[in-house]
């Protein structure tokens, strides 16, 4: 990604972001609400206008169609159909991307919704909601995954498991993009982008931002790194 | 295009409608019990004969086109339309499958409306019931169209409810079931040429009144089906892969 800049609502949201991610590895996208992670995440996928620069993905632009069956994408705000059962909405999704039928009982055992698989969709919880829509993202087994805050909701339980899920996946290959807005869920990643008010403030291992602001947990890490910032400009 | 794409666009929103039975039996029964109200409201048979099939035209249209306008903002409000349009699915894909699952729903609606009327409410008809029933999904695909086009100008179901008067009223006024066209002032009668529904009504009272397939009946499915595809084609165009 080179360049990007993005204007929402007349105001410019991202300001010339640039950043590279490696394949087989997780990336946490990490910020306050606000500050342009659905944006980016949007560009990525191609689905956001952008107003310049360049966003590869997989060695294509973004949004190309021959990317369409080897990115998964789950929205913040669940895009599934409410009046279906779980299972349903899966098998149209698979439908829509050729995905084998098996995949759709792969992925509801993947997001542990089995128990809830003809369930309509409207009855489910919130959690079980992100989950649904996590699991339509994971069909057709995509090589770039980009999720936006898909364990928003989640009971501490079952966001490890789903952060063991990622790992399994990067492991098996596939890259991740997960945003969040949980400092705890950071540590996590492989790698960190901080992200505040459109603009990437640190891009690194979560290990070496800890390292380099010498802070002891990442929430520490991070109001550091805006001290920083904000005494640069000054 | 993708032909299992858009058989599963359509066997999704038919599932969609099974979920919701109360959708389904207004769908369904709203347009037969009008006829009734409407069979003992003139209580003559011959003026039933006339105006009952005129009616026919217009009911799917009205219903199809709300339906469709609030179904498909649902998808661009909810999010699933961005999902779908990560997807490999073109665009044609999903019209194709709303049209598919809406043409089917009219046939049965229409099919109901239609077997009521020729038994129990006694409607008189001189041409087939076939080219009636032709001339009636015809009539609720353009509704149906026209729906899926005035959603992409539409950002709240509120407004999307609001577009049935403001495209829909106009041509049930215009279209020559109220008044004839000839006995309308000029300026009128010429917007009534351009509005589709003129033409649906038109056809309609050709099967009522004619027993034998006339030149004005083929030209006015035409018609229909022209404005039915031009308004797709603009819907298509609605459709956006990025948005800002």
């Amino acid at each position: 990604m080179q360049g990007l800049r993005v204007v929402r609502g007349g105001r410019e949201v991202l300001h010339d972001l640039a950043f590279e991610v490696p394949r087989g590895t997780i990336v946490g996208l990490l910020g306050p609400s606000g500050c342009g992670k659905t944006t980016l995440i949007r560009a990525l996928v191609g689905v956001q206008v952008v107003r310049s620069g360049t966003v590869t993905v997989l060695g294509e632009p973004a949004g190309a169609p021959g990317l369409r069956r080897r990115v998964g994408y789950a929205t913040q705000k669940p895009a599934v159909y409410g009046d279906l059962s779980v299972a349903e909405n899966l098998r149209y999704f698979a439908a829509m991307l050729g995905a084998p039928r098996s995949d759709v009982a792969r992925v509801i055992d993947e997001v542990g919704l089995g128990r809830h698989r003809d369930q309509v969709v409207a009855t489910l919880s919130g959690g079980q909601l992100s989950r649904v829509n996590l699991a339509a993202a994971l069909l057709g087994g995509p090589e770039l995954l980009v999720l936006d805050e898909p364990t928003v909701g989640l009971d501490p339980v079952l966001r490890q498991e789903l952060w063991e899920l990622f790992r399994e996946l990067a492991a098996g290959g596939a890259t991740l993009v997960v945003s969040s807005h949980v400092m705890d869920e950071a540590g996590r990643t492989d790698r960190l982008l901080l992200m505040r008010e459109g603009l990437i403030l640190a891009d690194g291992t979560p290990e070496a931002l800890r390292a380099r602001t010498g802070a002891r947990d990442l929430e520490e890490a991070f109001l550091q790194l805006i001290t920083e910032q904000s005494g640069s400009a000054a | 295009m993708n032909v299992s794409i858009t058989l599963a666009t359509t066997r999704r929103i038919l599932a969609q409608l099974r979920h919701d039975h109360r959708t389904l039996g207004m769908l369904i029964g709203v347009p037969a019990l009008l006829m009734v109200l409407l069979r003992y409201v003139f209580d003559r048979p011959g003026l039933f004969d006339r105006v009952g099939p005129l009616l026919i035209a217009v009911f799917p249209f009205v219903i199809m086109f709300i339906v469709t306008s609030v179904g498909t903002l649902r998808e661009r409000t909810g999010g699933t339309l961005e999902r779908l349009m990560t997807t490999p699915m073109a665009k044609l894909d999903l019209l194709l499958g709303y049209a598919l699952a809406f043409g089917l729903l009219a046939l049965v609606q229409v099919g109901v409306v239609l077997a009521i009327s020729l038994t129990w409410l006694g409607l008189d008809l001189h041409g087939s019931a076939w080219s009636l029933l032709l001339v009636a999904v015809l009539d609720a695909l353009l509704g149906m169209a026209l729906g899926l086009l005035a959603s992409a100008f539409a950002r709240t179901e509120f407004q999307a409810v609001q577009f049935m008067p403001a495209f829909v009223l106009p041509q049930v006024l215009l279209c020559g079931l109220l008044m004839p066209r000839a006995q309308m002032a000029s300026w009128l009668e010429a917007v009534s040429d351009v509005l589709p529904l003129t033409y649906a009504v038109e056809a309609m009272r050709e099967v009522s009144a004619r027993s034998e397939v006339t030149g004005t009946l083929l030209r006015d499915m035409l018609v229909i089906a022209g404005c039915t595809v031009l308004a797709l084609v603009l819907g298509a165009a609605t459709l956006r892969r990025r948005t800002p």
